[in-house]
């Protein structure tokens, strides 16, 4: 069966067969490895997708049932070259270790800052509480999500002149090096890592 | 990798369509709504359907209103929408209760009531919620509605009363002044199905006297999920 959807803001139609999972359109067809294949049974959550805006385990959707529908993968987050806040608070408060769980976690922040910009820490680990971190960093997920939400426009020129001041009271005492490190990190990405470029139908 | 057996697909763009759908194509299609518990079967080919009806484009299913002296809730109405909801959080706060410990939030984004009662899963929680609760079924037909008790509706494990041709539409959910409800679940892992749980609700007369009461258990035998009673008035 023919299916289009807009995948990061472009559209896409191929011919699929409806038992195609979405998680395998999305990495197999489009190429878009970013969302990764864990658990297939629902759990790990680490193919998580945005569905429309709303974060669902792309194993456990079919692709047909995508169809007419906006999906926003890992590599739709950045825009114009600029890491999304959230992709920042990970770099900033270490929120991966390993990486694998790192794009649905991601996901899942955006969506929960986009209709919560300010999310306590038990609201933050209830949104994620369906994906799974194995390298066990949840401590460091909470705070990259809490860095996003502090920080709405993301990385500013008086952040990574002075570091950041929310940083600086984390009484865990794992801040990032105010000034060299996060201006560095800043820039640590190329652009061109994030861009959704193999979308095509 | 789990990947369903093959089948063909088709969306539904009412419930009248769906149910023509179905009667096209015969016992082995099946409705598909959130998904969550139907896929993973068909990936361990525990269900092997020949088509599926996807009605998530149905959004005359997915509403929670107030109606006289019953809560109607639409069959595609998500989970989610189900623990959000401030009205049926006062009103029932067994489904808040249950809600919360179903799944985990990612996956209540997708899963249905309707879908979670024609599942049917002897460790289903909303299935005992409607029990406890005296919700009602109604289901539509080719040759139209029908209302089933949660009793009528329910025939066993993985088994309702709803025929291959129909889609259960509402669950009705009777209003009751001075009334109480909660539910409790045992589960090994977060977000897991429940070893065992409980639900209960009580309603209570102008002078304090228990007027209605019901406990039903979740997954604690294969004959259907609960076993609510209704014991006339005890002090």
């Amino acid at each position: 069966m023919q299916i289009t959807m807009t995948v990061n803001g472009t559209d896409v139609t191929n011919e699929v067969e409806p038992r195609v999972l979405l998680v395998h359109y999305i990495r197999d067809v489009l190429r878009l490895t970013g969302t990764h294949w864990g658990c297939d049974t629902s759990n790990c959550g680490t193919c998580v997708v945005l569905l429309d805006g709303q974060p669902v385990k792309s194993c456990t959707v079919l692709a047909a049932m995508a169809d007419g529908h906006a999906i926003t993968t890992v590599e739709g987050l950045a825009t114009g070259g600029t890491l999304d806040p959230v992709q920042q608070g990970f770099m900033e408060e270490h929120g991966l270790q390993c990486g694998f769980c790192t794009p649905g976690m991601m996901l899942t922040a955006r969506a929960l800052l986009d209709v919560n910009p300010h999310p306590d820490d038990a609201e933050i680990r209830r949104a994620i509480s369906g994906q799974i971190c194995r390298c066990t960093g949840y401590a460091t997920i909470v705070r990259s999500v809490r860095w996003a939400a502090d920080h709405p426009a993301g990385m500013t020129e008086a952040d990574a002149a002075g570091g950041d001041p929310s940083a600086l009271d984390d009484s865990a005492g794992t801040t990032t090096d105010p000034g060299g490190a996060a201006a560095e990190a800043a820039h640590a990405i190329p652009a061109a890592q994030t861009e959704p470029e193999e979308v095509t139908a | 990798m789990q990947i369903p057996a093959p089948f063909e697909y088709a969306r539904a763009d009412t419930v009248d369509d769906a149910i023509a759908l179905l009667a096209r194509h015969g016992p082995e299609a099946r409705i598909i709504a959130g998904g969550h518990s139907l896929l993973p079967m068909m990936k361990l080919r525990l269900a092997r359907p020949e088509w599926l009806i996807d009605i998530n484009d149905l959004f005359e299913l997915d509403f929670v209103l107030r109606d006289g002296d019953r809560l109607r809730i639409g069959a595609l109405t998500r989970h989610t929408t189900l623990l959000e909801s401030t009205e049926i959080a006062a009103l029932f706060p067994i489904v808040a209760d249950a809600e919360r410990v179903i799944a985990d939030p990612v996956v209540r984004n997708r899963g249905t009531i309707g879908g979670s009662l024609c599942q049917a899963d002897p460790a289903e929680d909303l299935a005992t919620v409607c029990d406890v609760l005296g919700a009602e079924a109604i289901v539509r037909g080719p040759s139209g509605e029908r209302m089933l008790t949660m009793t009528e509706f329910h025939r066993g494990a993985y088994e309702t009363a709803v025929a291959a041709d129909e889609v259960l539409c509402e669950v009705r959910i009777p209003i009751r002044s001075r009334s109480g409800s909660a539910y409790e679940k045992v589960e090994r892992r977060v977000g897991d199905w429940a070893v065992a749980a409980a639900g209960a609700a009580l309603s209570f007369a102008e002078d304090g006297t228990i007027v209605e009461a019901s406990v039903g258990l979740t997954a604690v035998g294969l004959d259907g999920t609960v076993g609510a009673v209704t014991e006339p008035a005890p002090r």
